[in-house]
């Protein structure tokens, strides 16, 4: 199964026989005080830099979101994409719970989106599909519903399924379809990892789909995250896990990801291994 | 301090709650008031959690075993300090909005609380506003926290705070608000008593909430 994402003059490929797709999750100030208050006094120049740091860094799509509280998100939303548009070729992933930014998304962007993202609650599904329909895009989605995040991967599966078949009725393409098998804090529960790749490996045997995680989430609250990140991406992408919104800047967890895509048997005769190699020994 | 206290103290902080229930237990029968327990070892041992955590020398999985092994220790001691008719520094009623499953620090603020002596009501997440409503008439608490972590369901503390006005019960108790996207400012736009960024923090602003309600 191949999902095609797209910017005007890009195409990054999802699929399982593909190298991973890394997408940049930097641009976003859940977290940044100082980015969200020059969002608020309508400075966007923070985003200059991050786009910059992400391509260079290694990133194949960029996610944008920007959620920050008492502004117009759909309006901030759009011009932000169009200025990540402006500045990058890379295909981007519009992130917001917010119905209405989405759509303003959308309607700006060039090329085919990743849409981030919907949960298997019928009222989100409902909203949000048509939405994905009506502008070719492509759809994340968690499996979770309105009463709780299930920990167990047999519970998770339940919601993924229920996911499938309403992708399905809307007439969306399964290839459209992404699951985020859902990367909780190791520190939280020393379950919640095994969890995850026990999810990315029954998505994959069952349906073959493509799978985007929120990655850094697994080093919540842990120090040395770099460390961690960079073992997780391995293991997961052993499982089937085929791409991630992660941290694109570190390079410790970028070469973790590029160095599977080689174990793995993705990145055929080290081709893409070695041409970086080459590319850092000129600089 | 007697070597129990001492002990208990040092395995709270490490996080070993097996051990923390047996010395619990043990301090019981060998004369210690549940008073001596809770303040002479349980909550300095969560207080100087808090402060290594907030220091960056203490991380979130050491900071929960700690909160499990004090909670497994007032398991025991609750009834009896019950018993003993000590004040509580205060009730805090709790929960994550409607629309919001994110609990992990919603669950890191209840320990700091737990760990300075406040009795928690813990309402869970996806908590709807009937339920907030319900619960204040209810606990009567002397603070109600919400947590939110998403920038669409951070409006539901404006909606609660609504609720709890319609029912009149909004003036009788002291609202507080936390979560990753909340900011002071936003906590002054929904009509929040308190915010804080982090669970020490949490607890400072708490403490100071009640007092200066209480000295009203």
């Amino acid at each position: 199964m191949h999902t095609v994402l797209s910017s005007a003059s890009k195409q990054v490929t999802m699929g399982h026989d593909q190298p991973f797709v890394i997408i940049g999750e930097r641009l976003n100030p859940t977290g940044r005080k100082i980015f969200q208050e020059k969002l608020r006094a309508d400075d966007l120049s923070t985003i200059n830099i991050d786009v910059a740091d992400q391509v260079a860094g290694g990133a194949d799509m960029l996610d944008v979101n920007m959620g920050v509280p008492l502004t117009d998100e759909p309006a901030l939303l759009a011009r932000a994409i169009q200025l990540v548009q402006s500045l990058t070729d890379l295909p981007i992933c519009i992130d917001s719970s917010v119905i209405e930014a989405l759509e303003a998304g959308l309607k700006v962007y060039q090329g085919k989106a990743l849409v981030n993202s919907m949960t298997g609650e019928d009222e989100r599904m409902d909203i949000i599909l048509p939405l994905v329909k009506k502008y070719d895009a492509a759809i994340l989605a968690l499996p979770n519903d309105e009463t709780e995040i299930p920990m167990l991967a047999a519970d998770r599966m339940i919601i993924v399924e229920k996911i499938v078949r309403r992708v399905e009725k809307e007439g969306i393409s399964l290839e459209n379809l992404i699951i985020d098998p859902l990367a909780m804090p190791v520190g939280a529960d020393p379950e919640n990892v095994k969890n995850t790749l026990e999810t990315i490996y029954l998505v994959k045997e069952k349906y073959g789909l493509n799978m985007s995680i929120g990655a850094s989430n697994v080093s919540f609250g842990l120090p040395n995250r770099h460390a961690l990140n960079a073992s997780f991406m391995p293991m997961a992408m052993a499982m089937g896990l085929t791409s991630a919104i992660m941290d694109s800047r570190t390079p410790e967890v970028v070469q973790s990801v590029r160095a599977a895509d080689l174990l793995l048997g993705l990145d055929p005769w080290g081709g893409n291994w070695i041409s970086s190699y080459r590319a850092a020994q000129a600089q | 301090m007697s070597d129990v206290l001492t002990e208990m103290y040092e395995q709270t902080m490490a996080g070993n709650a097996p051990r923390v229930l047996e010395l619990t237990k043990q301090g019981l029968e060998d004369g210690l008031t549940p008073d001596s327990i809770l303040f002479d070892a349980l909550i300095p041992a969560l207080e100087e959690v808090g402060a290594r955590f907030e220091r960056g020398d203490y991380f979130v999985p050491e900071m929960l075993i700690a909160g499990r092994a004090m909670s497994g220790a007032l398991d025991v001691l609750r009834p009896l300090l019950a018993d003993t008719g000590a004040e509580t520094v205060g009730k805090f009623v709790m929960g994550t909005v409607k629309g919001d499953v994110h609990d992990i620090g919603k669950n890191l603020v209840n320990i700091m609380l737990e760990g300075a002596g406040f009795q928690v009501i813990d309402l869970g997440v996806q908590v709807s506003p009937e339920k907030f409503v319900e619960a204040v008439k209810e606990h009567q608490p002397d603070i109600l926290g919400m947590s939110a972590f998403l920038t669409t369901t951070m409006p539901m503390f404006k909606v609660n705070i609504h609720e709890l006005n319609k029912a009149g019960l909004r003036d009788g108790v002291i609202i507080m608000v936390g979560g990753a996207p909340v900011t002071q400012e936003y906590a002054d736009v929904v009509g929040a008593d308190g915010y804080a960024a982090d669970a020490s923090t949490a607890v400072r602003r708490a403490k100071e909430l009640i007092a200066v309600k209480r000295g009203k």
